[in-house]
C-alpha cells in the first residue's frame, strides 16, 4: 500500500503530529468502518445483532485512548466499536463479529454489544448499563496492588450516571486513590429519554465532588481536548494520585440502536441533529490540521483511500467467513 | 500431619496457605479485617498479608463485587466473601451478567478466577433477610460452579480447589458447622469439585444431601439403621457440577431417593436431583422420590416458627420412616 507523504513539521499544538495525524485517522477508521456498517444494517440487513453506532461521538474514544498504552485497560459498553478500535482492536475480527462469525473477536458468541481484544487491554465491553464501572475499578486495583503504573478507563454513557453502582464506584476508587478515569460520553439521551428527563442535575461532572475527585466537562467533540483532559487524568492516575471523572459532551447522529437517524419518532427535532451534525469532530479537526499545516489535501485523501480499503476487506473478510458450528454450543462455559 | 481442627479453623488454614502460595490472591470483603469476623474466620489475616491484599470493603456490594471480577479480568485471583448470604442479592449482576457469562461471551478468551465465599447463617431468629441457602440460584446460572462443604475436610479441601479452579466458584458454607471438628492435614490439599462422597453406605435408600443436611442426613440414616433400614448417605458436596455419576450408581442400587436440602424446595436443589433420577434412574425406582427441604415461605423469626421451618434429623428419619410405609407393595 503507497504510504502518505510524511506531513511536515509545522504545527504549532503542543501535541506531537505524529500523534495528531494518528488520531485523525483513528477517527476516521471508526466513522468510514460504521457508515459501511449502517449501509448493510439497511433491509434486508447482512447484520441480525443488535447495533449500536458511535457516530459523532469518535472524538471521545480516540482522544482518551490516543493517551494509553496496551497493557492499559479499557472497558466498554453496548455501544463499543469506537473504543475497540481506538485501543488497538482489529477491524476485521469486529466486522466478522457483527456477522456472527467464528473469526469474530468473541468468536461469534457476542455481537456487537460483547467486543474483546485481550491482547490490547480490551477485556470485553458490557451491555449492563454501568455493568463495567466496577470492573474497571477492580482492574485498576489490580494494577494498584501489583505497584504497576497502568491505569483503567471505564467508558459509559449519561444513563450510567442513573445507576447505584456508578456512586458506589466513584467511592470505592476515590477511598484507595486508584488508577482509573471514569469517562462520561454523555449523549443527551439514554435511549430515548433527554437526559434532563433522568437527572435532578444534568451536570454529572459535579458527581465527583462528592467523592473528593476531581471532575471536568469537556467539549467531547473536539478531540484535542479530550487528549489533553484525559492525558492530565491519566498522567496523574499513573503517579498514584487517584482518579478522575471526565465529562465529554457529544451527541449520538444515529438512535439508540441501528443505523435511522430517527427523525420520524418525534424525541428530537433536525434541527438539534444538523446543529450537531455542523460540529463534527472529523470535519473540525481536519480543518484544524489543515489551518496547521499538519495535512495536504493530497494526504487527506490518501488516508480516506487506505482507510476505505480497509473497512472494505474487513466487511469481505466478515462476510467470507464461516458461521460456528452448532457443535460448539457447550463449549467454553467453563475454562 | 493430620489433627483435629474446627471447620472454621480449617477455612482460616486454606486462607492463610493460598495468601502464602500465591502472590496473586486477595481477599476482599465486608469486615475482612474485623478481630470478631465471621466465626475468627479471617483471623491473622490483615497482619500477616496488610491491607493491599487483605481488602475491608463498604458496604457496596454491587460495586466491590464487580470490582474483584475486574481484578480477576486483570490477573488477580480474588476471594470475595459476603459474610451472609442474603446479601449477595445486590451483586447479583456482576455474578451473574459478567463473571458468569465472561468465558463464553467472549469467544473462551478470558477466564475470571474468582471464589465468591458466601455465609448461610440461620436461625437464633434473623429472620428472613439474614438466614438464605441460595445454592439453587446460583446453580441455576451457567458459568457458576457451585460447592457446599459439610466437614472440616471439605472445608480446607474445597477452598484450595475452587482458589485453583480457574472459574467463578460458589462457596458455600454454614455457620452451624464452623465450630465441628474433622481430622484435616495440616499442609495444603484439594477435594475435587464436581465429586461426592459416601458417607455412609446402604441398600434400601439413597439419602442425598449437602452441607448441614449431610450431617442431618448421616444421623438419620443412624437412627433408620435401628428399625433395620438401610440408607445410603450422598454428601453431594458440589452443587455444581452435580456428581451424578455417583449419584445415578447409588439410585440404581437402592431403587429410592431421598433429597435433604436446606434450600426451598420448589425449584431447588432437591427438585433437580428428582429430575435427575426421573431422567436417568427411572426404570430403576421402587417409589416416588421424596423431597425434605424447606416450605415456601420466607424464613420466620420466632423459635417455635423455626422449629417448624428448619428440618432435623428426627424430622428426615420420621419422613423417611413414612414414605417407606407409604410405598406400594
Amino acid at each position: 500500500m503507497k504510504q502518505a507523504a510524511k506531513p511536515r513539521r509545522t504545527g504549532r499544538s503542543d501535541v506531537a503530529p505524529d500523534v495528531l495525524l494518528g488520531m485523525y485517522r483513528s477517527m476516521l477508521r471508526l466513522r468510514k468502518f460504521e457508515e459501511a456498517i449502517a449501509e448493510r444494517l439497511k433491509t434486508p440487513s447482512e447484520i441480525v445483532c443488535p447495533v449500536h453506532l458511535y457516530t459523532g461521538e469518535e472524538a471521545v474514544a480516540v482522544g482518551v485512548c490516543a493517551n494509553l498504552r496496551k497493557e492499559d485497560f479499557v472497558f466498554s459498553t453496548h455501544r463499543s466499536h469506537g473504543h475497540y478500535l481506538a485501543k488497538g482492536g482489529d477491524m476485521k475480527s469486529l466486522a466478522a463479529e457483527l456477522y456472527g462469525k467464528t473469526t469474530g473477536c468473541s468468536h461469534g458468541r457476542g455481537g456487537s454489544m460483547h467486543l474483546a481484544a485481550p491482547e490490547y487491554g480490551l477485556p470485553g465491553s458490557s451491555a449492563i448499563v454501568a455493568g463495567t464501572i466496577p470492573l474497571a475499578v477492580g482492574a485498576a486495583l489490580a494494577f494498584s496492588v501489583r505497584k504497576e503504573d497502568n491505569v483503567a478507563v471505564a467508558f459509559f454513557g449519561d444513563g450510567a450516571a442513573n445507576e447505584g453502582v456508578f456512586y458506589e464506584s466513584l467511592n470505592l476508587a476515590a477511598l484507595r486513590k486508584l488508577p482509573v478515569i471514569f469517562i462520561c460520553e454523555n449523549n443527551l439521551y439514554s435511549t430515548h429519554m433527554p437526559v434532563a428527563s433522568c437527572l435532578a442535575s444534568t451536570e454529572i461532572y459535579r458527581k465527583a465532588e462528592s467523592f473528593c475527585m476531581p471532575g471536568v466537562r469537556i467539549d467531547g467533540n473536539n478531540v484535542l481536548k479530550v487528549f489533553r483532559e484525559a492525558g492530565r487524568a491519566i498522567a496523574a492516575a499513573r503517579l498514584g494520585e487517584g482518579p478522575a471523572l471526565i465529562e465529554c459532551l457529544t451527541y449520538r447522529w444515529r438512535g439508540h440502536v441501528g443505523p435511522n437517524y430517527d427523525l420520524d419518532k418525534g424525541l428530537r427535532s433536525k434541527e438539534e441533529l444538523d446543529s450537531w451534525m455542523t460540529r463534527c469532530p472529523i470535519k473540525n479537526f481536519e480543518e484544524f490540521l489543515a489551518a496547521q499545516g499538519l495535512i495536504s489535501t493530497a494526504e487527506k485523501e490518501a488516508v480516506s483511500r487506505e482507510v476505505d480499503v480497509e473497512v472494505a476487506e474487513a466487511i469481505a473478510f466478515a462476510r467470507a467467513s464461516p458461521y460456528p458450528d452448532s457443535a460448539e454450543i457447550t463449549r467454553g462455559v467453563f475454562r | 500431619m493430620t489433627r483435629k481442627i474446627t471447620y472454621v479453623r480449617a477455612i482460616n488454614e486454606a486462607l492463610h496457605q493460598i495468601l502464602e502460595s500465591d502472590p496473586k490472591a486477595l481477599l476482599i470483603g465486608q469486615g475482612v479485617t474485623s478481630p470478631w469476623y465471621v466465626g475468627a474466620s479471617t483471623l491473622g489475616l490483615i497482619q500477616k498479608f496488610g491491607p493491599e491484599r487483605v481488602i475491608d470493603t463498604p458496604v457496596s456490594e454491587n460495586c466491590t463485587m464487580g470490582a474483584a471480577v475486574g481484578a480477576a479480568l486483570a490477573g488477580m485471583h480474588p476471594i470475595f466473601v459476603f459474610p451472609r448470604m442474603d446479601f449477595m442479592y445486590y451483586a447479583l449482576d456482576q455474578l451473574a451478567n459478567h463473571a458468569a457469562n465472561w468465558h463464553y461471551m467472549f469467544g473462551r478468551q478470558l477466564g475470571v478466577p474468582l471464589v465468591v465465599w458466601t455465609i448461610i447463617n440461620r436461625g437464633g431468629e434473623q429472620a428472613a433477610q439474614h438466614s438464605q441457602a441460595l445454592q439453587a440460584l446460583f446453580a441455576h446460572i451457567p458459568g457458576l460452579k457451585v460447592v457446599m462443604p459439610g466437614t472440616a475436610y471439605d472445608a480446607k479441601g474445597l477452598l484450595h480447589a475452587s482458589h485453583q479452579d480457574g472459574n467463578p466458584v460458589i462457596y458455600i458454607d454454614e455457620r452451624w458447622l464452623y465450630q465441628n471438628e474433622d481430622d484435616v492435614p495440616e499442609e495444603p490439599y484439594t477435594v475435587p469439585i464436581g465429586k461426592g462422597v459416601v458417607r455412609e453406605k446402604g441398600s434400601d435408600v439413597t439419602l442425598a444431601a449437602n452441607s448441614y443436611m449431610a450431617l442431618k442426613a448421616i444421623e438419620a440414616a443412624k437412627a433408620l439403621a435401628q428399625d433395620g433400614i438401610s440408607v445410603e448417605v450422598i454428601d453431594l458436596r458440589s452443587i455444581k457440577p452435580l456428581d451424578e455419576t455417583m449419584l445415578l450408581k447409588s439410585i440404581k442400587k437402592t431403587g429410592r431417593l431421598v433429597i435433604a436440602d436446606g434450600g426451598w424446595k420448589s425449584f431447588g436443589v432437591s427438585a433437580e436431583l428428582a429430575a435427575l433420577a426421573a431422567e436417568e434412574a427411572f426404570n430403576h425406582l421402587k417409589a416416588p422420590v421424596l423431597r425434605i427441604a424447606l416450605p415456601d415461605t420466607p424464613a420466620p423469626a420466632s423459635r417455635t416458627l423455626e422449629k417448624t421451618y428448619y428440618p432435623d434429623a428426627n424430622r428426615i428419619a420420621s419422613e423417611i420412616k413414612a414414605w417407606l410405609h407409604k410405598e406400594p407393595k
